[in-house]
């Protein structure tokens, strides 16, 4: 399969994909690694007029610290984010769920940054940045905006990012030695979350339960209240209307919401 | 568009419209058909090289992407028909069926080994998620690669002869 034809333009630095972005509006798409947007354009569910390329834009990928956060370049590589000695020591979940991602050459490949962008709510990395309670950083030409992980999934793969602006940075809250649950419920290797469960210091994110990654909130205020573990994890599903799917219908999905958020409240890492 | 890499060792200058992806790159400009292309939707892992030493599905890149980049394909382990220590062990071990699957399968492993010399046989199993064999074969898969990380010492079977060493990632 082969893409529509497109212009692609490598920008050597943020403000030069910005500026990009600004000029050709809604013709353009951002590509990083292109493991989302990609296959898109290959099926033609997408056709973007010019491709914006900020895999190699000076100042957009690596890991520091920030006082008590991690600030994540936005196309850092899931596979930076498993080997990362600072992220397996300040958020070991983002690191576990970035080792999840479909299968390492994808890995070597796809971004935080496109995956977050993407807003697939089956993904895995949405999910994690919604229990670790972090944000993201989004440039323009009016300047730069942190948006909190529960404001930007919009809804579908729909986000906060407005026309023109380019996600550029992620922040997570450094939690070392926090314990931490992360489950997720598959019939293949590398494949999609059927749902999925994080849970860290009392926040409990889902994944698959609804048009985007969503808090349980029933069970965080039961676990906040003093309930159990087993307790908290029955009101998972509450309020939530998952879709039905070749995989699941959403009568299953809520009962796999509520027993992959026990594992996760049960199996601590 | 014009793209600058060195595949298997060579320099190469192409000029390639933007939306010519690896995979189609490699077989139809250079002439190698080593990377399968199987599923085209970034599942099978047939048509699996490395790009900057790590293994990437073609079917997925832009050569676009690869410029000014080091890309390494089957043919490029073995370039004097003396066989890379990967595929030796892919022979000695049966670790092919149809065959279809295996140069992705080798390039998958060869990436696995790069990065861990001495995997466990589960580390194996799950480093080559990414490739599929629809003839099954997977038992004889992971025994060539477990023989061949034997075989080297723990020392990664790389680098290949005259491919170039990886260079830094362009950040």
């Amino acid at each position: 399969m082969i893409p529509a034809p497109f212009d692609y333009v490598a920008a050597g630095s943020a403000a030069e994909a910005i500026d990009l972005l600004a000029r050709h509006g809604d013709d353009a798409k951002v590509l990083a690694g292109g493991h989302s947007l990609l296959p898109m354009m290959k099926l033609r569910l997408a056709a973007p007029a010019v491709l914006v390329d900020i895999a190699r834009a000076a100042g957009l990928a690596g890991i520091s610290v920030d006082g008590d956060e991690l600030v994540i370049g936005a196309t850092t590589r899931h596979a930076d984010l498993v080997s990362s000695a600072l992220v397996r020591a300040d958020a070991p979940l983002l690191a576990h769920a970035a080792s999840l991602v479909g299968d390492p050459q994808i890995r070597h490949r796809g971004t935080i940054g496109g995956s977050l962008a993407h807003a697939d709510p089956a993904a895995d990395l949405p999910m994690a940045l919604v229990a670790l309670g972090g944000s993201v950083e989004l440039a323009g030409q009016a300047g730069t905006r942190r948006v909190r992980a529960d404001d930007f999934f919009a809804g579908f793969f729909e986000t906060a990012l407005a026309d023109g602006e380019l996600l550029t940075a992620v922040r997570v809250p450094r939690r070392p030695g926090v314990p931490w649950g992360y489950q997720k419920f598959v019939r293949r290797a590398n494949d999609w979350a059927i749902v999925g469960a994080a849970a860290i210091d009392g926040r409990i994110a889902l994944a698959n339960m609804g048009p985007v990654p969503l808090r349980a909130r029933a069970a965080e205020q039961a676990l906040a209240a003093g309930a159990s573990a087993a307790e908290a994890a029955e009101l998972a599903a509450d309020g939530t209307s998952p879709g039905e799917d070749i995989h699941a219908d959403g009568e299953f999905r809520q009962h796999l919401a509520r027993v992959l958020t026990r594992r996760a409240l049960e199996h601590l890492s | 568009m014009q793209v600058k890499l060195t595949v298997n060792g060579e320099r190469r200058s192409d000029d390639v419209e933007p939306r010519l992806l690896l995979v189609h790159y490699l077989r139809e400009v250079c002439g190698l058909r080593a990377a399968n292309i199987g599923c085209d939707t970034t599942s099978c892992g047939a048509c699996t090289v490395l790009l900057d030493g790590e293994s990437v599905k073609s079917c997925t890149v832009l050569a676009a992407q690869a410029s000014g980049r080091d890309v390494v394909t089957a043919e490029g382990l073995a370039p004097d028909g003396e066989l890379h220590p990967v595929q030796q062990a892919f022979r000695a071990e049966h670790g092919l069926q149809c065959g279809f699957c295996t140069p992705g399968m080798v390039m998958a492993a060869v990436g696995l080994l790069r990065e861990n010399p001495s995997p466990t046989e589960q580390q194996v199993r799950e480093g080559l998620e990414g490739n599929l064999c629809r003839c099954t074969g997977y038992h004889n898969i992971v025994r060539a690669v477990l023989a061949a990380a034997e075989g080297s010492g723990g020392r990664p079977p790389w680098p290949a002869p005259r491919a170039s060493q990886p260079t830094a990632r362009p950040r």
